[in-house]
């Protein structure tokens, strides 16, 4: 999941209903001040059931938990689904950046992957998304009309004419209806 | 840029990184592959090359597109006082006890274009210790050891770089380190008088010299488990008894056969210091 102007609430209110026990691991790359040591974890841990961790490296994903890119750190994926942290150059002026995620869990996860992007004031996340899409997995973007800042989810739904637009309380039934089966 | 399936890319990536180490003695075996594939592929896109195969017959033919090519796989990007936390801490934990021995020895592992050494160079200017502190700057990559002796830095960078120096607990002219000259910055070379400079490849050579602090951030994320302990080994090694290990912000000690012998000196800023 990825986001950025408009995304920490974004996320918040899909994330907020997820049980403690949600099978699925989720990775959360927000764009973020690079330059300001602020705390995004503990504001997830006080409003989420399911575990708020700011990834380490070779962290391995476990169900249950919302993994937060760390400032200043692009997150990557190994096959043996531990993470890899990388500070190589900004991608589309952002470290993390969205794009260099989704293209690396869909490399692991391939048509298993699930990306949404949600709001934000950048172009960032699409072409991952794009990636992932191409891998056979399920590209969802925040309705536009919905979203804060919809210059993302347009730029997503340009190049991604297929992918499933929907408001964000339809996305958290989605996530939710995942947990069911 | 098409590639050919996945299972085929990361075949093939193997397969040149062995034929690397036999032709040029670099063994990226202990790399994170994540990234490595990350990289591989950013470089064949610049370069424009269609296929691995293309950019195997390269390497393999010339020896200084290998070094471009080096310089490309490992990262280099670096910043002065990245997480100002880290070099306030050093500031005020660290250098106060580094500051009671006669002499000092510091080893900045994996320098890469030199940020970090300068920084690290200012905080020790401004503790009244650099005339008596040396410092072994080493990276694997030629390259980026020469670009960080010129002290030469992007003037657009300084706004940022000024703003880490103070919060990083910096109380002088920041300007007052660096002449500005056409969008670049070129660094006091006072500051790096007492600095060596060598190439030094963390996967495979030894431990050369003991030291009071050695510094090594955002270099082990690259490696796998395994390197990482080899490397963990070599400052162990390398460290004096009550020594300090800082790494980067999102790298631990703590999975490491050689924590048992390190305390947490700052938690947060993962700086480590070994046991009497």
């Amino acid at each position: 999941m990825g986001g950025s102007w408009g995304g920490i609430h974004a996320s918040l209110s899909i994330l907020k209903d997820l049980p403690a026990t949600y099978p699925i691991p989720i990775i959360l790359v927000l764009h973020r001040l690079r330059t300001v040591e602020g705390n995004l974890q503990e504001l997830f841990v006080k409003r989420l059931a399911l575990k708020a961790v700011e990834i380490e490296e070779k962290e391995k994903l476990a169900p249950g938990h919302i993994y937060l890119a760390p400032s200043n750190y692009h997150v990557l994926l190994e096959k043996d689904f531990t993470f890899s942290l990388d500070v190589s150059e900004l991608e589309n002026y952002s470290r993390p950046s969205i794009d260099v995620t989704f293209t690396s869990a869909a490399d692991v996860f391939g048509k298993n992957t699930i990306g949404i992007l949600l709001s934000g004031a950048s172009k960032d996340g699409s072409s991952g998304l794009s990636y992932i899409f191409g891998k056979g997995g399920m590209a969802i973007v925040q309705d536009p009309e919905e979203a804060e800042v919809n210059t993302m989810p347009l730029s997503a739904i340009d190049i991604i004419p297929d992918c499933r637009i929907m408001k964000l309380e339809r996305i958290q039934s989605f996530l939710l209806s995942l947990h069911d089966h | 840029m098409k590639f050919s399936d996945d299972a085929h890319f990361e075949q093939d990536v193997e397969a040149l990184i062995k034929e690397l180490h036999t032709q040029y003695g670099y063994d990226f075996n202990g790399y994170a592959r994540a990234s490595v594939y990350r990289r591989i592929k950013r470089f064949l896109t610049h370069r424009q090359l269609s296929s691995l195969e293309d950019l195997r017959k390269a390497l393999m033919g010339d020896s200084y597109f290998f070094e471009n090519f080096l310089q490309e796989i490992t990262v280099n990007v670096t910043e002065m006082f990245r997480d100002p936390s880290f070099f306030l801490s050093l500031r005020n934990n660290v250098l106060p006890i580094l500051s009671t021995y006669p002499f000092i020895k510091i080893w900045d592992a994996g320098c890469s274009t030199g940020e970090e050494l300068f920084s690290l160079a200012i905080l020790l200017q401004e503790a009244d210790l650099l005339g008596r502190t040396k410092i072994y700057a080493t990276d694997i990559n030629q390259k980026v050891l020469k670009q960080a002796k010129e002290g030469i830095f992007s003037a657009a960078n300084m706004a940022g770089y000024t703003a880490g120096y103070y919060a990083s607990g910096g109380t002088q002219e920041f300007s007052r380190y660096y002449n500005s000259n056409y969008g670049s910055v070129i660094f006091d070379s006072s500051l790096i008088k007492n600095v060596v400079f060598y190439p030094h490849n963390l996967a495979s050579d030894t431990s050369f010299n003991e030291f009071h602090l050695i510094l090594c951030r955002n270099v082990l994320i690259y490696f796998n488990r395994e390197l990482q302990e080899r490397v963990f080994k070599l400052f162990d090694e390398s460290l004096v008894s009550l020594g300090y290990l800082a790494l980067g912000k999102k790298e631990t000690l703590s999975m490491s056969q050689i924590s048992s012998s390190y305390n947490p000196a700052d938690k947060v800023n993962r700086i480590y210091r070994k046991t009497g």
